[in-house]
């Protein structure tokens, strides 16, 4: 045997002990037990098999982009107040759908430079532009709106990670889906409820501590009617329950203070506890920022009320006996322990930037999972045999290499399934992935069926063995290459453009087929390589 | 052995049979699309809700439907799903609300209208969720566990809810049954018999698909389909001649036009499956023309004298042996999974069963007419013939 010959078959094994240790890594017992449990830690499979919860949410962005609409109206009023600039009135004509635009009326003549100055010093990602009749136009920069948008997603996605993270589910899915639709996929193995986990997503859990500046009232009308028909400038009407802790609560509203003292930013840890009357509650602590503004507004506020509210409703009220730093509490509204429990991860997880619904939901049982992989695999089985058998009872000698091909294709493409694992990667085996197996599987014998076919034509013109297998190789390779290439091309493309299931498809169909490259046409030509050298001069090919 | 041996079969003089097979297929299928099932898009592309149920005995329709009717769930679709001994049922809700929550609710409609004569106080294990199982023990706490009775408990309800999913496929038909299963503690199971009972029926899999997700998923699979075609004719006018490409772009579209028709004409489900395997049949059958294409580019430097009608011919003979071997392996491995592969892959096995056959024939029936149709096209208005490619290697 040549050298030459020699370092390929070593470098072909060599190959193929790398990828058993992508599937199996180092098994801990060799019984079939043993070996199975080391498949399924290093090849995963995806919900679609193995069941759970895969579920779609729609971030709404556009609640980021008011939030720092108002932020920015309310930088706008504050400048113009300092400099003494009159204007009549500030606000956003459509927040629903372009939550960016703000209109600026009324401002006195002669104002121009300053209100330039003032956007462009402190407000530098908005664009203005005048208007009819002293009003001015503001819009959001088209880059820092994006930006804002994709930020909101990214958070939106870190925020939900945290609190999945904390509910103990493993290995989930959070990422974002689609192209630029600001969809987060999520996907949950072995949750066959997604009641609790779907709640503990939405939840925005916005905190605010606000001081309450009257109430509580029955309705909205009258709380109306004791302000005097008008609310003040600098409040807001919020509901609540009557009296918070009490067993009889019907609704109430309250008058609390626009600006918050402290927020769920603010907030450094939140962990479930019991309220002096032992009911379930929230205690949390605030960051030291945070706690210096909590005691400067407690400070200053001795004797008043504060009001604890949570997605813009009124959790309880408390009167502020002394200055507080850094503690609080969340009581009141009859929690439930669980629903403290939930509510201190959520808290802990921080707010959603943006609110959040669901628009798809699937939840795979683990029983159906388990009967399709049955099937599946059985049906793989029989397929696969009857296909090896076939190629040796046709090809003989020959059937051999491909028979040794196939296999190796097979090991090569769920090797890499246990090293996308190992990496990090985690390409899960789903139901499309193994539409891809399958291709490759149809273009793997094809490859072996072209270059035999090729070499029994070469044989039937004349030619000697070794220049049949020599010319058969060079013909198919053609051949071989512009189907895969053009292949592959396709699978590249579905993946940069498809999602979910196209992508499974396209992952394992490329690199089965890169690996259809090496062991149809390098790993097959070192076998006849090796078949040839044993032979006599004349002595015939068995294909 | 060999099956083919120097055949001279005269492909392209039946080119008229083969217009006249691929027209009737394409034509009733398109017919369907327009006029009968139009592309019945499963619940993942036209959004709304399923539940596949699973029943303890043999479900009875009438039934299943009476409850439905109960529940103010008017005209569900209800039809026996899998093999018989399965006992699986498939309701189906449309696609009759347009917000998300009202598809949510449907869903618990439809387990809330199978749950009949619950005992008072008990829960029902066939759908008790892990967390409720979990959360019953924690509370009962039969095995008297100290410090670490969370992590406990929570192995057992893993381990009770898997025998009921993998062991018995869902259904329970007795809380004895638990006694001895696989890791669970005696008295954990007997703590569950005192506290749940069990229904006739599991939920086996849930869909809800809100109508917007659906529409775009659509789009997105479409999309990405043709910027694929369009990857692939550009590679192809690169390697041949920009015709090839053509001609390899119309067979995949004939194939995948025939097999959403006969999906139209059987109005099965076209699910995310489905369109994966219509991926691969795209897959295929432009692999089996590539092929094709290859040897004629081959036998037109060698025979350099011949019409191109007989090339064409020539090479599909050539390569015939190999087209029928393949097409036949793929086919066996399709086969068996069609026949073995269990319900849900059903209609991805079919579509690849349908695809297998046509992109086998397409590539011999329709692309390699296409190139003749050209050359002659091009000869009739007087051009210079296709001297042929020769930028191959």
């Amino acid at each position: 045997m040549n050298k030459n010959l020699l370092w390929k078959i070593v470098f072909i094994l060599a190959t193929v002990l790398f990828f058993f240790y992508g599937i199996f890594g180092i098994p801990k017992s060799l019984t079939m037990d043993g070996l199975a449990a080391a498949v399924t830690d290093h090849i995963h499979l995806g919900l679609d098999l193995k069941g759970g919860t895969h579920l779609i949410l729609q971030v709404h962005v556009n609640d980021a982009i008011n939030v720092d609409a108002q932020n920015a109206i309310e930088v706008l009023k504050q400048q113009l107040r300092n400099r003494k600039i009159d204007y009549a009135d500030i606000s956003q004509p459509d927040p629903q759908n372009n939550p960016d635009r703000i209109v600026i009326k009324g401002v006195q003549s002669g104002a121009r430079n300053d209100l330039l100055a003032i956007v462009r010093d402190r407000l530098p990602e908005y664009d203005i532009t005048g208007g009819a009749q002293d009003s001015w136009n503001m819009s959001m920069k088209p880059s820092n709106l994006t930006d804002l948008r994709n930020k909101a997603v990214s958070q939106a996605i870190e925020t939900i990670r945290n609190r999945i993270d904390q509910l103990g589910v493993s290995e989930p899915t959070i990422q974002e889906h689609g192209l630029g639709q600001y969809q987060i996929l999520v996907q949950l193995p072995g949750v066959d409820d997604p009641g609790r986990v779907k709640d503990i997503m939405q939840s925005t859990a916005m905190l605010e501590i606000k001081q309450q500046m009257g109430g509580p009232f029955p309705s909205e009308q009258a709380a109306l009617q004791d302000k005097g028909g008008v609310l003040p400038a600098d409040s807001l009407l919020l509901p609540g329950h009557a009296m918070p802790g009490a067993p009889d609560e019907g609704q109430a509203w309250y008058l609390v203070s626009r600006v918050s003292a402290v927020s769920g930013k603010d907030l450094r840890d939140a962990q479930p506890s019991t309220d002096q009357n032992g009911q379930p509650s929230v205690s949390f602590t605030l960051t030291g920022e945070g706690g210096q503004r909590f005691y400067n507004f407690t400070s200053s506020h001795v004797g008043d009320s504060l009001a604890v509210v949570l997605d813009n409703k009124v959790q309880e009220v408390a009167n502020i006996k002394e200055p507080i730093r850094d503690r609080g509490e969340i009581s009141g509204g009859k929690m439930s322990e669980q629903q403290a429990k939930d509510l201190s991860m959520i808290l802990r997880s921080g707010a959603l930037p943006a609110s959040i619904s669901y628009l798809n939901e699937e939840v795979v049982g683990a029983s159906l999972g388990a009967d399709s992989i049955r099937a599946g695999v059985r049906a793989a089985i029989i397929g696969m045999v009857a296909v090896l058998v076939f190629m040796l009872i046709y090809y003989r000698g020959a059937g051999v290499n491909a028979d040794v091909a196939l296999i190796m294709n097979l090991v090569i493409l769920l090797g890499f399934l246990g090293w996308s694992t190992i990496a990090g990667v985690n390409v899960a085996l789903t139901l499309p992935g193994i539409a891809g197996v399958i291709l490759t599987v149809g273009m793997g014998v094809d490859s072996n069926v072209l270059i035999f076919e090729r070499i029994r034509e070469e044989l039937r013109n004349g030619k000697t063995p070794p220049s049949a297998v020599d010319q058969g190789f060079s013909h198919a390779w053609i051949t071989i290459v512009d189907t895969h290439v053009t292949t592959i091309v396709s699978a590249a493309i579905l993946f940069i453009f498809g999602t979910g299931p196209v992508k499974g498809f396209a992952t394992t169909l490329t690199f089965g087929l890169l690996a259809n490259l090496f062991t149809a046409v390098f790993v097959s030509r070192v076998i006849f390589d090796w078949v040839l050298t044993r032979k006599q001069r004349g002595d015939a090919l068995s294909i | 052995m060999e099956f083919f041996h120097n055949v001279n079969i005269d492909f392209l003089g039946k080119k008229w049979y083969f217009l006249a097979f691929s027209l009737i297929f394409s034509v009733a299928g398109v017919l369907s699309m327009l006029f009968w099932h139009h592309i019945p898009w499963g619940v993942d592309f036209r959004g709304g809700t399923l539940v596949y149920v699973r029943f303890s005995h043999a479900p009875d329709l009438g039934a299943v439907r009476a409850d439905m009717d109960r529940a103010g769930l008017k005209d569900p679709k209800i039809q026996l799903y899998g093999v018989a001994s399965n006992n699986e049922v498939l309701i189906d809700l449309g696609l009759r609300e347009t917000s998300e929550q009202a598809l949510d609710q449907g869903k618990n409609k439809i387990i809330g209208a199978l749950e009949k004569n619950v005992p008072a106080g008990k829960t029902d294990l066939n759908n008790g969720a892990l967390l409720t199982i979990k959360n019953y023990l924690m509370d009962k706490d039969p095995m008297h566990l100290g410090t670490d009775a969370e992590a406990k408990y929570t192995a057992q309800a893993q381990a009770i809810a898997d025998f009921r999913d993998k062991v018995h496929g869902g259904v329970l038909n007795s809380l004895d049954q638990l006694k001895g299963a696989p890791g669970v503690d005696p008295a954990a199971a007997a703590s569950i018999a005192d506290g749940f009972y069990l229904s006739d029926f599991h939920v086996q899999n849930v869909a809800i698909v809100g109508p917007q997700v659906g529409s775009q998923l659509r789009t997105q699979a479409g999309l990405a389909t043709l910027y694929s075609l369009l990857g692939m004719l550009v590679y192809l006018g690169f390697r041949f001649e920009w015709i090839y490409g053509v001609a390899a772009v119309i067979t995949v579209f004939h194939d995948t036009l025939i097999t959403v028709g006969a999906f139209s004409l059987t109005n099965t489900d076209i699910s995310l499956t489905v369109i994966a395997a219509i991926l691969t049949l795209i897959g295929y059958s432009n692999n089996d023309t590539i092929v094709v294409f290859d040897r004629i580019r081959e036998n037109i430097k060698l025979m350099r004298r011949e019409k191109l009608s007989e090339i064409v011919n020539r090479s599909i003979n050539q390569t015939l042996s190999r087209t029928i071997l393949t097409a036949g392996l793929t086919f066996l491995t399709v086969l068996a999974l069609f026949l073995f592969g269990g319900e849900v892959l059903r209609g991805f096995s079919l579509a690849l069963v349908i695809g297998i056959l046509i992109g086998t024939y397409s590539s011999i029936a329709i692309a390699a007419p296409i190139l003749v149709a050209y050359q002659d096209w091009r000869i009739e208005k007087g051009k210079r013939p296709l001297a042929m490619p020769g930028k191959a290697r």
